[in-house]
This record gives C-alpha cells, structure tokens and sequence, in this order.
C-alpha cells in the first residue's frame, strides 16, 4: 500500500467524520435557539468555537447572527471545515485513492457530494435545516456502513478508521474545551433550567442524549455527564472509547511486525495517562488543562503517524 | 430517416435493415420513445455516480464533465470483426517491427522506403531509444487503432495510436451500462464480450518483466503511472489500476533506489517491474527529456536501459503514430510482414513536398488539414465545414509551417442512429479498437470505443470537441 493511499485515505475519513460532527453541531446550536433559554448569540459562538471556525468567522463576517453562523458552518466556501467543504474534500480524497476503495464506497462518498452540492447550493432557508442537515449525515452514515459492510479488513481499512477516530475524538475533546465551565461541578447551582439545557445540548453534540438517560437517573448532573463523555467506553464517541479503536488498529497494523511503532506508543501512552482515572481525579487536576493536554497529544497522534506510514515522504 | 448521401451502420445507403440490427431493430420497434428517452437520463445519473468523467483543460477551475453516452449501440457482425481484427492484427505487428528497425539498424531507410530525414528530424523519435532492446520485444503494449468506414466493406485507419491511447474505460463503462439498463437487449444477441480487458492488460504486462525485476520469481509488480487528479484522463487510470488490482502512483511517489525505480508504500520502497505510464515521453524523466517535469521520475530512463523497469508503451513509440509517417504505413506493412495490407490507408498530403503543398493550398475548402503532432481534434481544419474565415487563418499556418500539416480527403463517415431533441437522426461515428500486445501474441479486444460526434452533420468525434460514445458490440457468428 503506497504512502499516498494511506494518506488520502485518512484525510478522506477524518473529513467525512468532521462533516457529520459539523452537521450535528448546526442542530444542537439550533435546537438551543429555539428553546430561547440563555444568550443564543453566544451558543452559537461556542458552537463556532467547537467546530474550531470561530476565528474564520470573525475575519470574514465579522457580526455574529444566527443566519450568518449556521451559514458559515454549513455551506461556507471561505470555511475549509463547513459541510459542504468537508465533503468536497473528502470526496478530492476519495478520487485520489479510488483505486483503495471498493466501487460502493466510492459511489457513496460520490453521491453525498453531488446531492451536498445541490442541497447547498443556495442559503438554507429555517424551515429547511432540518430535513437538509438528516440528509447529510444520512449521507455520511451511508459511506461509513459501505465501509463497513464491503471494505477488506486490511491496511486500507485500519487507515479509513484511524481518520476516523482521530477526527472524532478530537471533536468530542474541543466540544468538553469549549463547555468545560459549565461542567465544573461548583460552578452554578446545580439543576437549574439553564443547566439542564447545556448538559442535553453537550450530550445531543456526540448524538448521546439517549444513551445517557438510558443508562443514569434522572438527578444525574456534570460528574456523570464528564465520566460518559471522556472514560465510558460503551460511548461510541467517547475519549476512551475512540482512543481503544485508535490502539486496535494501530496494533493490527503492526501485526506480526515486531516492535511496537511510536504512533502506539503514543496512544499506549494517552491511555494509561489520561484515560484510566476516575472522574474525581480529572476534576482534580483541572478538566482545562486535561482537555486541552489530550487535543495536544492527539495532534501529536496524527503528526506520528503520518511519520510512520510514509505519508509524505 | 437517414440522409442517402452517407452509410448508415443500421441502414446502409438504401434505408434496408442491414442484418447485425436485425434483432436490435425487432426490441427497437417495441419499444416507446419516451421509455428510451427515460433510460437515456437513467444512463446519464449512472455515469455520474460513477465518476465517469473526463477533466476539461484550458478552465480556471478543473472541472468535470461527462462525456454523453447514446444507448443506441454501433453493431458490427462476426464476419464482418473477423476480417477488421486481421488486419489490425497485422498493423500492429508491422508497428512493432518498424519501432524494432528504427532504433537498430534503421533497414527501411537503407531500403529506400522511407526517406532518413522523417526520421533523424522528427521530434517524436528519441535518440535515448538507440540500440535499447525494450524487455520480450515488445515497444507498444498497447494500441488503439482509429477507423472510420466509408460504405459497405469499406474501412479506413484515419490514424494509430502507438503512444499512449486513452479511452478503453468508456469501451467498458459502456458495456457495463448497457447491460445493467437492457438486460434483455443481451439474452436476444450474441455479443462477445469485453470484460476480460483488464485482467487480458495486466497478464501482458505482466508478460515483458525486465531482465533485472523481480528477483524472487515471484509475481511481477505491475502499476499505472499517472499525471494526477487533474489530467483530462484521470478517471481512466485510477479505473484501470483499480480493475487490473496494482497500484496507481504518481511521479512523487517513485524514486530510483539501488537501479530500480520504487514506490513509496507505508512499509518502505518497493521495486516496480512493469510500469504502465500514462505520462508523455517528455514528462517521464527530467534528467533525460525536459527538465521542468513534474510528472516523472529522475533517473527512470537510465533504470530502463539497464534493464530495471519495463516502461509501457516503450519512449519512444510516438514516432509510428506520427501523422506524416502515417503516409508510409501502407510500405512498413509490406516491408515488415511481406504481405499487403489488410486495411486501407486514407490517401495523405505530406504538405512538406512542395507538390503536395500546392495540392493542399488550392483545395482547402474541400479537405480535411491536421497537424503532424496534433491529437484529440484540437489544430485541425475540416474545409467543407469551416467558414472562409477559417481557411484564411489556416492557409497563414499552413505556409508557415508546412511541415507541420498533412491533409487528406474529407470522408463521408458513415453514421448511427442517435438520440436527439427530435428523435433519432444519423450521426457520424469512428471506432477505436484497443489492441494488447505481449511477447506471445497480439489480443484484439472485439469491437473498441464508438464515438460519436453529436452535432448535426460535424464530423469531429473528439470528446473535447462535442463527440460522444456509444456500446461497440461485435455479433458471435
């Protein structure tokens, strides 16, 4: 497997995740919007800011509004990271390493773009954002259960999931950054409305809010919210949960190879440290300084193994 | 329904069934116009989900297009391929031997058939070439031969080519819509199929491993080489590595390591045996050619002589699909086979003899005047179909560099019935069959690529230009 291919492959399936992760944002910000609790203005600035676009968005529009965020996010050109750039990306990805993917996934990657260029070829209107955002990750669940259902289990598989998880841990990890505050234990009183609708908008962002009511009472509060998002590893879009997979398939790439590789020594390493505690201790230590320890070392992550596959060079 | 001055492929001149559309014509007459038309637009979203397109150059934004499909098929019966298949079969060989007797012993200049100076002052003639023995003999693995047909058994080689012929994906693509859209069009006809293609080009390849490849007998590593995403062809070469199962790889992922060309994977380089490389001669190598590429790799060519890599087709080939050697091709057949040719030449101008020149001068508007080095219909002059305009800029060309041109009559192509806003109406076609060579034999896959030019009465099929492509079936006796 060339260099190239695993690259392209990577980037391919970290795009794709950021445009699903993005598409689920958009809801969440709006979902809060329209339950008019609390300054909506600044939800969508830290929507802006968990999405990693804020400082694109200042330069370029300057004014925060609603319209203007939920454009930028979704339909941008000036955006690399906007829906509609990350599928365009993925899918240039995907043209460059066609020959690593199986016709189904190709097609289905190809026509997330095609109907993302025509859905979003014009503004959104409100009434609209709803059905278009479903069809979006509709789209994206398609190329991810292709994936799934027709790609061998090989390098080229372990390299489309390593994207993946990165992608998604690194997600999940900007969305804690950006709420962390509203997480502190002491930092408001506990249970009142405000709260309740950060928690379920922090939950609806990694598509949880079921599983999580599934799984605790009703009283439960930022303690057991921070324990699902970072430590349980029945969350598929968990910290422990997506740094396990990025150690499965690092460990298969290495199968039979000897020596452990840096990049799994890394994530060897992000795991004892980091992902074994308990809740207590995160809090302990500073949940800041824990979120952003782990948004450093999963860029490190990428950095290592780009170096040890041969992306570039 | 046809325009009597031409052939038609269904009609002939004479508006009588012609018999390999017998039974298309007995499905045909059942069938309503706007079903058809249904599966036209069916057809298209097809090629579009698959990626079927072809990048446009000379645009800011490279941009991807289709090229439009007809589902009307080009249908040529068993007797009929048979016969064309021989004499392509021939050209080929004599195309082969000729590339061998030019960069040895030159035995056709010394015979007086061709005179040295197409070949010492031709750009297309490599000098690097001289004296190297290209691995199991073999210059062109692969050739496409364009045909044009001018009536009943009358066919014509408009010209070969020998360098790098594009466009086998849509020869396959289009079969592989055919069949998913008409299914029962294929249980009433005998087609032979097209296919084995893909697997037939890798086990050719496969077949020329250089004298220093692979070491430990075991399977050679065969991949495609590509300019990248932005050449007009690029759907073609990832389709070709993904259906042959080798890799595609660009000029940045090779380097020369210990006098084998390798490519970078994630576990280190790995030596390349046969690279089909769909990259310019100019391009493949700064060292050797031109210095400013991008696309090859430095120090490929020196591998090559020495027997590390086979390169496919051969540098080198572009000086037998030259247009003014084309005008010998009829002399290099006899002279490499001892046999006459199979296939008819189109009678050619070579507008560097001053006769021929004065010829081409006086009768432009009724000609058709290319460029030596010219290819996909950019450069040309169709005379009937240009305005006056038209000719005068060309005729200031043509004077200046006479050299540079060789015309030949305006053929009357034959045509196909094809969809239009107003129905069916004739539109005139080629035919480009893809031809594998390999040290063993030479593999003439049956029928090609059909264009199709789409405007009324033109007589450019070139995709760039407007043409099309329709399925190419060739009826089992």
């Amino acid at each position: 497997m060339l260099g190239k291919t695993a690259n392209g492959l990577f980037w391919m399936y970290r795009y794709l995740e950021r445009a699903e992760n993005t598409a689920r944002l958009i809801e969440t910000g709006q979902r809060i919007a329209l339950t008019r609790l609390g300054d909506s203005d600044e939800e969508w600035r830290s929507v802006l800011l968990s999405a990693g676009v804020w400082p694109g968005y200042e330069q370029y529009k300057g004014e925060l509004t609603k319209e203007g965020a939920i454009d930028w996010l979704l339909r941008s050109k000036n955006n690399p990271s906007s829906v509609r750039a990350c599928i365009g990306t993925a899918r240039m990805n995907a043209r460059l390493v066609r020959t690593a993917l199986t016709g189904e996934v190709w097609e289905s990657v190809n026509a997330a773009y095609m109907n993302a260029e025509k859905i979003l070829a014009r503004q959104v209107s409100e009434r609209d954002l709803p059905g278009c955002l479903r069809t979006l990750r509709q789209h994206t669940a398609l190329v991810r259960g292709m994936t799934h259902g027709t790609m061998l289990r090989e390098a080229n598989y372990e390299f489309s999931r390593l994207g993946t998880f990165l992608e998604r841990a690194d997600n999940t990890g900007r969305i804690l950054d950006v709420k962390y505050y509203v997480l502190l234990p002491s930092a408001r009183a506990v249970g009142s409305a405000l709260d309740n609708v950060q928690w379920e908008s922090i939950l609806r962002s990694v598509a949880a809010r079921g599983g999580f009511r599934m799984g605790h009472s009703s009283d439960a509060g930022p303690r057991e919210i921070t324990h699902f998002l970072i430590l349980d590893q029945r969350l598929p879009r968990s910290l422990a949960f997506c740094a396990h997979r990025l150690q499965d398939n690092l460990k298969r790439l290495n199968s039979g190879r000897g020596k452990p590789t840096d990049s799994m020594k890394l994530v060897d390493m992000l795991l004892r440290k980091y992902l074994t505690h308990e809740v207590e201790a995160i809090f302990e230590y500073g949940l800041h300084e824990f979120i952003q320890e782990i948004l450093g070392l999963l860029g490190d992550l990428t950095a290592q193994i780009q170096i040890d596959y041969r992306f570039y060079e | 329904m046809t325009d009597t001055k031409f052939f038609d492929e269904m009609w002939g001149f004479e508006e009588n069934l012609r018999e390999p559309y017998e039974k298309f014509h007995d499905w045909f007459k059942q069938e309503d116009m706007s079903r058809l038309r249904a599966k036209q637009r069916e057809a298209e979203d097809l090629f579009r989900l698959t990626g079927i397109t072809f990048n446009v150059y000379g645009r800011a934004e490279a941009e991807e297009r289709l090229i439009p499909f007809d589902i009307i098929p080009r249908i040529i019966s068993g007797t009929e391929w048979f016969r064309l298949s021989r004499g392509i079969e021939q050209r080929v060989r004599a195309i082969n031997a000729f590339l061998h007797d030019i960069y040895h012993k030159q035995e056709i200049i010394k015979a007086g058939r061709i005179p040295a100076e197409m070949i010492a002052a031709n750009e297309a003639f490599l000098p690097q070439m001289i004296g190297v023995e290209p691995p199991g003999g073999v210059y062109t693995h692969i050739v496409g031969i364009d045909l044009v047909r001018t009536g009943a058994g009358e066919f014509y080689v408009l010209e070969d080519n020998a360098r790098t012929p594009s466009g086998v994906s849509y020869m396959l693509e289009n079969r592989e819509t055919m069949l998913q859209m008409f299914p029962e069009l294929f249980s009433r006809n005998r087609v032979q199929p097209v296919q084995n293609y893909p697997t037939s080009l890798r086990r050719s390849l496969g077949a020329t491993v250089p004298v220093n490849g692979t070491a430990n007998d075991g399977e050679p590593v065969v991949a495609v080489l590509t300019p990248g995403i932005f050449n007009s062809a690029y759907f073609e070469h990832a389709f070709l590595a993904d259906q042959m199962g080798v890799e595609l790889v660009e000029g940045h992922d090779l380097r020369v390591v210990d006098g084998r060309v390798a490519m970078r994977t994630i576990r280190g380089y790995t030596p390349i045996d046969v690279l089909y490389r769909r990259v310019d001669d100019d391009f493949l190598d700064p060292l050797n050619f031109r210095p400013d590429s991008q696309l090859g790799v430095p120090g490929i060519m020196d591998v090559y002589r020495a027997g590390g890599i086979t390169i496919a087709n051969a540098p080198g080939t572009g000086i037998a699909d030259d247009k003014a050697i084309y005008s010998y091709m009829p002399d290099i057949v006899e002279f490499y086979t001892g046999e006459r040719p199979l296939l008819n030449n189109v009678p050619t101008w070579r507008c560097s003899n001053p006769d021929d020149l004065a010829y081409v001068l006086d009768n432009l508007s009724e000609l058709v005047v290319k460029e030596v080095h010219g290819s996909g219909g950019y450069g040309m002059l169709v005379g009937p179909a240009a305005t006056k305009k038209d000719i005068a800029e060309f005729r200031k060309k043509l004077e200046a560099r006479p050299s540079n041109y060789i015309a030949q009559p305006t053929l009357s192509l034959s045509t196909v019935p094809t969809f239009t806003r107003a129905g069916l109406s004739p539109r005139h076609v080629d035919l480009r069959p893809f031809v594998l060579v390999s040290p063993n034999d030479i593999n003439v896959t049956p029928g090609g690529l059909t264009r199709v030019a789409l405007k009324k009465g033109s007589l450019v099929v070139n995709s760039s230009q407007g043409g099309g492509t329709k399925d190419t079936w060739v009826l089992e006796e």
